[in-house]
């Protein structure tokens, strides 16, 4: 590199120089000079970028030389002194090293999900469901498990600016008062409050608190992926929102219409905990549920489903239509159905009439409202409601017809009509409908401010940007879908100071206060419970100690009912009555409920009342949705949009768990792709990886392509929630933005697209390239008939019999022998256990580009093998830690011993001893082993490491790592256990993968124990060992699949395959 | 064996007919005690190094820079910089280790068994190939150190020391084996090696012209006079030392085989490993030696040491290991269709017609088609030609090792955790570093060693048969 002056003294006489009108001419020229530029790049204009240069760098090494040779002159001073400060009281139950689980809930897109969250010494380490919550029982999504990563994300906004300048929180809310104030005598009429979908009871009294002051202001919730077409969908059925409760353990035969209602939603854990149990081995099978799937997109429920049909999206109302008329409901004009789906109908109106009141019709949230209607009314003529559906209120505060508020909105902020905009979480600017504008017309209004976790698309383009406190962090309540409150309780105090919508509401309708105060004043109002102490007033519970990190108050050890499946460390702090039975309980009649509720997380009796509702008598006479002609078919490909299954609705785009998690069916990681079925693909001559640029009206969107086999013909599938520009480190750049193609129109579905290849291509990273089963026994499956006949068909598909190889006889153990079971008649491959286990063991996030060379990291992995005809085929799940063989291969081959046996059957890694030959992985069967190639440990982000679990070791480089049967959970149990001598109850160890679980596939146990779950499920004639003919006798062992298919549809079904083929 | 009739011969470069029909001498006639020594020492001892040696050296060196280079970022970055993954957890580091241990063997090979079996020819290559081992072997040990992931701790935590911990290597494991296989035979190559260049060293002691000279080979000569005595002890240790050295010959490759045979995976879990691999080793480090052979008589004028006897006979060797490294290929295939084992069985049709196929027909092409020339003498006179071949039986023992480990491990058992594994750039410098630090070595060697045993050419001189033979 040249030099060139470029000192500012330079500069500026030459500007001096210059005069006149020539001045700013020569300034503009000025600025184009290489010379000016090095200076405007040079941010520490001496010697910064000294490395480039040959002369400086000599100088700089000479200098970095002499101070590393005096380096060690240094070495003889003191180190500085640091004071650590022990208890000086200790907080009552915390013992280090003894983990204590709060009872919170998460919310999102308008329904809570009740959670435990474990805490290490003031810090949450690890998120598990509530086994007392209605909608949870313990179990979790992906989208909670990998929230505790957003917790700690570094990336997080963690000051309050204005312009870009830093404020204190006050000078916003002084501000905020002061237009509010000004707009009291217009009551309002400027105000316009945007949310997402709010299900917190205390947010949404406030919000209504604040229209009641300024009646003429507005709020307005947009929900990118909420619940319009179903809420819609409601109101065409029974012309009021409603929400539909289904009871899927009761129902014998279920129907999806496009719904993948087993996964997605707040209600998916639910759905697949009670279709699990009629599924599961060890249930009743003579009871087995029948799920038929009709959809556009391959599901995780339709992966389960004994009868699966894909259809393009628009034909599902056609099909519903035809459906339903043969039920019996008036369903207006009836389009004509492809041939596939024309011969389903009769067998399954054949099936769900023969399980009259133990059936249930289930619509898709991306199914226009009439399928909805249609499906209500469906359920009705089936004497269904009562029996598997219920109707109740909505979960939501306030159901609004989202769309319409956010066309509204956006008129309003064209026309200038809108003052003051204060967006409370969300994104609006990315996910709002790309006819809208909406980043155009946000900048017409003068005051813009947003709350949210990062400072993101739309904080880019308001003044104000105000850090939200995370979940985690603040006090709140949100409605369980089905009703239920949970008081929101924080884990930590904010870590960057962030604020809770219900603090931003208050500070600028009226004062600063806490959210604590907030929810207990809005709770106290409505229980009418006095929050004063009958007796003298003893201090209440205060709101976060002194200390940073500290948990916040009402800390309880896991609830007594939690027993069973609560991590040991848990349950030896006292009882809480033991807390509140100090000598004097000075507590008031409020605070009694209250921490009853925090205890258990949840507000008892607060789940909806069942609602009857009539079926409006002809629900289905709106005309087909968009005008199509559902018959025929319509010119071009049709789009559906789905919410991306690890990101969202880009929300979590910067969550880099979510990111890496590979995605249930396509196994797509750090990106999404347009879904195209095979046969479209080849019709097209498109293959996995080939860009193309769909077009629609005039919008374009570029994205590759992914070949997904069960992709309805003709239809792309787009996942919402990548392409983020300002999402974070781990966010931006990954994936393609999809939302310019969606519009008010269309947010679900798009007709009409075209596809145009670019020619380029773009490298998609999968972490499972290969989906056949390449004709292996791996996965084992009969039906219900074969099964009936044959008890014994998954042992009969061993390939070689093993018995009798050693000379020594097998090794006995008498103690605990710990195994595991999975079953994979009811796993949906949700990715739950993944997360859980990455988030349990510390396991790193590699990035793309290592993912591309086969070095994820994940302890656990789910295989998905596809069989039968691509276009349509059977998709099994089955998800792989390690198999902690009896016989290891691993452990004969590793020279050092670094991998070795414990007693208890545990095939166990020292970390420590590991030298990394990876002949171990390579000497694997099952390739569970995986090797840190490069330090893929983040050990520089301090918030990174509060959210590491003490129990288990940080890898770091070179070293071989695994699956342990989470061998930390297993050791508090043995040492609550050994405190109480006794021994280790069944089900006192559960795995991170086994307690996410909301199908309870996973059972873990000591299979020692005849009388343990784990043991009686692998006596079962279902269970069986991954390659068992190598004799390496894994502890963890399958469950082979039993279909329930419908006798009259197989054969259809079949000929449907042929056709297809 | 037909060393001892010698054919007269006048050596005319025209007679080439007749060339073509008669087995050629071990040494060109009309050579004495003298003009050997002379030759041979004037390679070591002249002032004036060849300016083709310089630019050799250059190159050679220049990637032995760029080896050093690797292992900096290696050690500083983690193996990561190389392509493998999983699960292909093994890969150019271990082909490359296994290809440079199958190269050693020929020196050994020839010292050992060739002496035990009295067989002249050997007399001429033996000592190059007897520094090729070493430096093969060299280049091999690095890699089972730097391929693992913390080799500042697999320096010694593979080896067997007491300490404090009560901690010990575990001693099923191949990798273990071959620690010990690969230091013994290095250990005792050299001591082989370095026996036999004591008398030859007294050799350059006694005719160097400079003092460094004088004082180096004198050192290393352990005060050699030359006594009947010397040589009684010399013979002996020689002797002792070959029948050591013999059964390595067969035990390190089948050691190195180990590492595959004894895992579980299909392609590796074979009992015929063992032969296989020795007599691929053999084949490879004959090939080495030829490769070597052929430039180092042409450009120091050796044609009268290294005839086309010796050519042809390790060509002969060549062609029967090479048949047997075949035989080997065609019995992988059978057992794979006998076995009926369906692991087995995609295994072998993966490695026929799976994304490698192509790397597979390439081996096949090489190592049971091409080596077939080697029947035609026409063929074993060309000696361009031969060091065409020679080279590309090189690569297709290469290619053999990539097939056995990449494709063996990239498709195993669950079809779910199948992928590819393709080389980094640092994978290319690792492996041509260490050809950069085999010929850095070997330039070094040639220029201030002896490369052909002087005092053991002088017993295959004419002259020598006055003379009761002693040796050989």
């Amino acid at each position: 590199m040249t030099r060139g002056p470029h000192d500012i003294d330079a500069l500026r006489a030459r500007l001096d120089s210059t005069r006149g009108r020539q001045y700013w001419r020569s300034l503009e020229s000025l600025a184009e000079t290489a010379e000016f530029k090095e200076f405007l790049h040079r941010e520490f204009p001496q010697n910064a970028s000294e490395w480039l240069d040959p002369v400086g760098r000599r100088s700089f090494l000479k200098l970095m030389g002499a101070s590393l040779a005096l380096a060690g002159v240094s070495a003889c001073t003191r180190q500085p002194t640091e004071a650590i400060v022990p208890y000086v009281r200790q907080p009552e139950e915390l013992v280090p090293g003894k983990p204590l689980f709060y009872a919170t809930a998460m919310p999102m897109s308008g329904a809570g999900m009740g959670l435990l969250v474990e805490s290490h010494e003031g810090r949450p380490t690890k998120i598990e469901g509530n086994p007392d919550h209605p909608s949870s029982r313990g179990a979790t999504d992906v989208f909670a498990q990998a929230a505790i990563l957003g917790l700690y994300d570094p990336d997080r906004s963690q000051t309050l600016t204005n312009l870009g300048e830093i404020r204190p929180f006050g000078t916003f809310a002084g501000a905020a008062r002061s237009i509010l104030a000004s707009q009291r005598p217009s009551q309002g009429v400027g105000i316009r409050i945007l949310t997402e979908t709010i299900a917190s009871p205390t947010l949404a009294a406030q919000l209504r608190g604040l229209l009641a002051q300024y009646p003429r202001a507005k709020w307005v919730q947009w929900e990118p992926v909420g619940r319009h077409n179903g809420r819609e969908g409601s109101r065409l059925a029974f012309g009021e929102y409603a929400d539909a409760q289904y009871a899927i353990e009761k129902a014998t035969v279920v129907l999806s219409l496009d719904a993948d209602f087993l996964c997605a939603g707040a209600a998916g854990l639910k759905h697949a905990r009670g279709f699990a149990s009629r599924r599961r081995v060890e249930g009743d099978r003579t009871q087995a549920n029948r799920l038929y799937a009709v959809e556009s997109t391959p599901t995780s429920t339709g992966s389960r489903a004994d009868h699966r049909l894909p259809l393009r999206p628009s034909e599902v109302e056609g099909f519903a239509r035809a459906l339903a008329a043969q039920l019996g409901v008036s369903a207006g004009a009836m389009p004509m159905v492809p041939d596939a789906a024309a011969q389903w109908i009769a067998p399954l109106v054949k099936d769900l009439q023969a399980h009259r009141g133990q059936s249930v019709v289930i619509a898709g949230e991306g199914q226009p409202p009439v399928v909805h209607a249609l499906a209500h009314a469906m359920n009705d003529a089936l004497g269904n409601v009562g029996a598997t559906v219920v109707y109740t209120q909505t979960a939501e505060a306030q159901p609004m017809n989202q769309l319409s508020g956010l066309q509204e909105l956006v008129g309003e902020m064209y026309a200038g009509t809108v003052e003051f905009l204060l967006i409370l979480g969300g994104n609006p600017v990315y996910t709002a409908p790309a006819d809208l504008n909406f980043a155009v017309a946000m900048q017409r209004v003068p005051v813009r401010a947003h709350l949210s976790l990062y400072e993101d698309e739309t904080s880019a383009l308001c003044q104000w940007h105000v850090p939200e406190a995370h979940f985690l962090e603040a006090w709140s309540d949100v409605r369980g879908d089905e009703g239920t409150v949970t008081i929101i309780q924080p884990l930590i105090a904010p870590l960057y100071g962030g604020k809770s919508a219900h603090e931003v509401i208050a500070a600028i309708a009226d004062r600063e206060r806490s959210g604590y105060e907030l929810v207990r004043e809005y709770w106290s109002r409505e229980t009418g419970l006095s929050t004063q102490p009958p007796a003298p007033a003893p201090a209440p519970v205060a709101p976060t100690a002194g200390r940073g990190l500290a948990p916040a108050n009402a800390s309880q050890p896991a609830p007594a009912g939690n027993a069973a499946r609560a991590v040991a460390g848990g349950q030896a702090a006292p009882a809480p009555q033991a807390v509140a039975a100090a000598p004097v309980p000075l507590v008031s009649p409020f605070d009694r409920e209250w921490r009853k509720w925090l205890h258990d997380g949840l507000v008892p009796n607060t789940a909806f009342a069942p609602r009857t509702l009539l079926v409006a008598g002809n629900v289905a006479a709106a005309p087909v949705a968009g005008g199509l002609p559902a018959s025929g078919r319509a010119t071009g490909l049709e789009v559906v949009f789905r919410p991306d299954p690890g990101v969202y609705d880009g929300r979590f785009a910067n969550n880099a768990w979510l990111q890496e998690l590979p995605k249930a069916l396509t196994k797509l990681t750090w990106d999404n792709a347009a879904l195209v079925s095979p046969a479209t693909a080849a019709r097209l001559a498109l293959v996995s990886g080939d860009l193309v640029e769909l077009r629609q009206g005039g919008r374009t969107v570029r994205i590759p392509v992914w070949l997904a086999p069960g992709q309805a013909p003709d239809t792309l599938t787009l996942h919402l929630g990548y392409g983020r520009t300002r999402a974070g480190r781990a966010g931006n750049g990954t994936g393609f933005n999809v939302n310019p193609l969606r519009t008010t129109a269309a947010l679900d579905i798009l007709t009409g697209v075209e596809l145009v290849k670019t020619g380029e291509t773009y490298q998609l990273a999968s972490t499972q390239d290969h989906w056949s089963l390449e004709g292996r026994n791996l996965v084992r499956v009969a039906t219900a008939a074969q099964f009936a006949e044959d008890p014994q068909f998954a042992r009969k598909m061993e390939l070689q019999p093993i018995n009798g190889l050693t000379m020594y006889g097998d090794f006995k153990n008498d103690g605990y022998a710990w195994g595991m079971t999975i079953d994979q008649n009811v796993c949906t491959g949700c990715n739950a256990c993944v997360v859980a286990c990455q988030a349990e063991n510390n396991v790193p996030v590699v990035g793309k580009t290592q993912v591309l060379n086969g070095r994820e990291m994940h302890w656990l992995r789910i295989d998905r093998y596809y069989t039968g005809d691509l276009e349509n085929p059977d998709t099994y799940h089955q998800p792989m830690p390690c198999q902690q063989c009896e016989n290891a291969p691993c452990e004969v081959v590793c020279p050092v011993n670094a991998t070795v046996h414990s007693d208890e059957g545990l095939n166990d890694m020292v970390y420590n001893r590991c030298v990394g030959t990876r002949y171990c992985s390579n000497n694997c069967p099952y390739k569970v082993r995986r090797f840190n190639f490069l330090l893929y440990q983040d050990w520089n982000t301090p918030s990174l490491w509060l959210q590491r679990n003490p129990d288990v070791t940080v890898r770091s480089r070179g070293v071989m790592e695994k699956c342990t049967y989470c061998v930390q959970r297993i050791n508090h149990a043995r040492v609550a256990a050994k405190l109480d001598d006794r021994p280790i109850r069944d089900g006192e160890v559960v795995t991170a993968c086994q307690s996410a679980c909301p199908t309870e596939a996973i059972v873990f146990g000591n299979i020692n124990d005849p009388n343990s779950r784990v043991a009686r499920l692998k006596a079962s004639s279902l269970n069986y060992s991954l390659l068992a003919e190598l004799n390496s006798r894994p502890r963890t062992t399958y469950m082979a699949i039993v279909r329930n298919p419908n006798t009259d549809l197989e054969p259809a079904a079949a000929s449907a395959a042929e056709e297809g083929a | 064996m037909a060393g001892s009739q010698e054919h007269p011969h006048d050596g005319a470069a025209g007679a080439s007919e007749g060339a073509l029909r008669m087995t050629p001498a071990v040494i060109a006639p009309g050579h004495t005690f003298e003009s050997v020594t002379d030759k041979i020492s004037g390679i070591v001892l002249t002032k004036r190094t060849p300016i083709g040696w310089f630019f050799g050296f250059a190159i050679a060196f220049a990637f032995l820079m760029l080896m050093n280079l690797t292992i900096g970022k290696l050690l500083l970055t983690g193996i990561g910089i190389w392509g493998n993954n999983v699960p292909v957890g093994w890969a150019f580091d271990i082909i490359n280790f296994v290809w440079w241990i199958g190269i050693g063997h020929a020196g050994t090979l020839i010292s050992a068994i060739l002496l035990l079996f009295r067989q002249q020819w050997r007399t001429s290559i033996n000592r190059f190939a007897e520094a090729m081992t070493l430096f093969a072997v060299a280049c091999a040990a690095m890699f089972p150190l730097l391929h693992t992931g913390r080799p500042w701790l697999a320096a010694y935590w593979l080896l067997p020391y007491p300490n404090t911990m009560g901690l010990w290597p575990q001693f099923r494991s191949p990798l273990i084996w071959d620690v010990f296989a690969v230091t013994t035979y290095f250990t005792v190559s050299l001591l082989f090696w370095f026996t036999g260049l004591v008398p030859d060293m007294a050799t350059l002691r006694d005719r160097a012209q400079s003092r460094a000279g004088r004082v180096i080979f004198g050192v290393l000569s352990l005060g050699w006079r030359g006594s009947a005595r010397h040589w009684h002890r010399y013979e002996m240790a020689y002797l002792l030392l070959a029948g050591i050295s013999t059964p390595l010959v067969l035990s390190v490759h089948s050691v190195v085989s180990f590492d595959f045979a004894v895992s579980v995976l299909p392609g590796w879990h074979s009992t015929i490993f063992p032969p296989y691999f020795v007599a691929g080793a053999i084949y490879s480090g004959f090939a080495m030696v030829m490769t070597l052979a052929i430039p180092l008589r042409k450009f120091y004028g050796l044609e009268d040491f290294i005839t086309m006897r010796h050519i042809h006979n390790m060509t002969k060797i060549m062609l029967v290991t090479g048949m047997i490294v075949a035989y080997g290929y065609a019995n992988e295939a059978f057992f794979a269709w006998y076995s009926a084992n369906p692991y087995e069985g995609y295994m072998m049709s993966n490695r026929m017609t799976g994304p490698y196929g192509t790397l597979y027909w390439s081996l096949i092409a090489i190592n049971a088609a091409m080596i077939q020339l080697f029947w035609f003498r026409r063929v074993r006179n060309n000696i361009g030609l031969l060091f065409v071949l020679s080279l590309l039986v090189n690569v297709g023992m290469w290619l053999e090792r990539f097939i056995i480990i990449v494709t063996s491990l990239h498709r195993d058992f669950l079809p779910s955790s199948w992928d590819m594994y393709a080389p980094t750039r640092w994978d290319f410098a690792m492996f041509t570093g260490t050809i950069g630090l085999f010929l850095s070595l070997f330039f070094l060697f040639i220029r201030f060693l002896p490369a052909i045993a002087i005092f053991e050419m002088r017993t295959i001189v004419p002259q020598a048969k006055l003379q009761p033979e002693h040796h050989g």
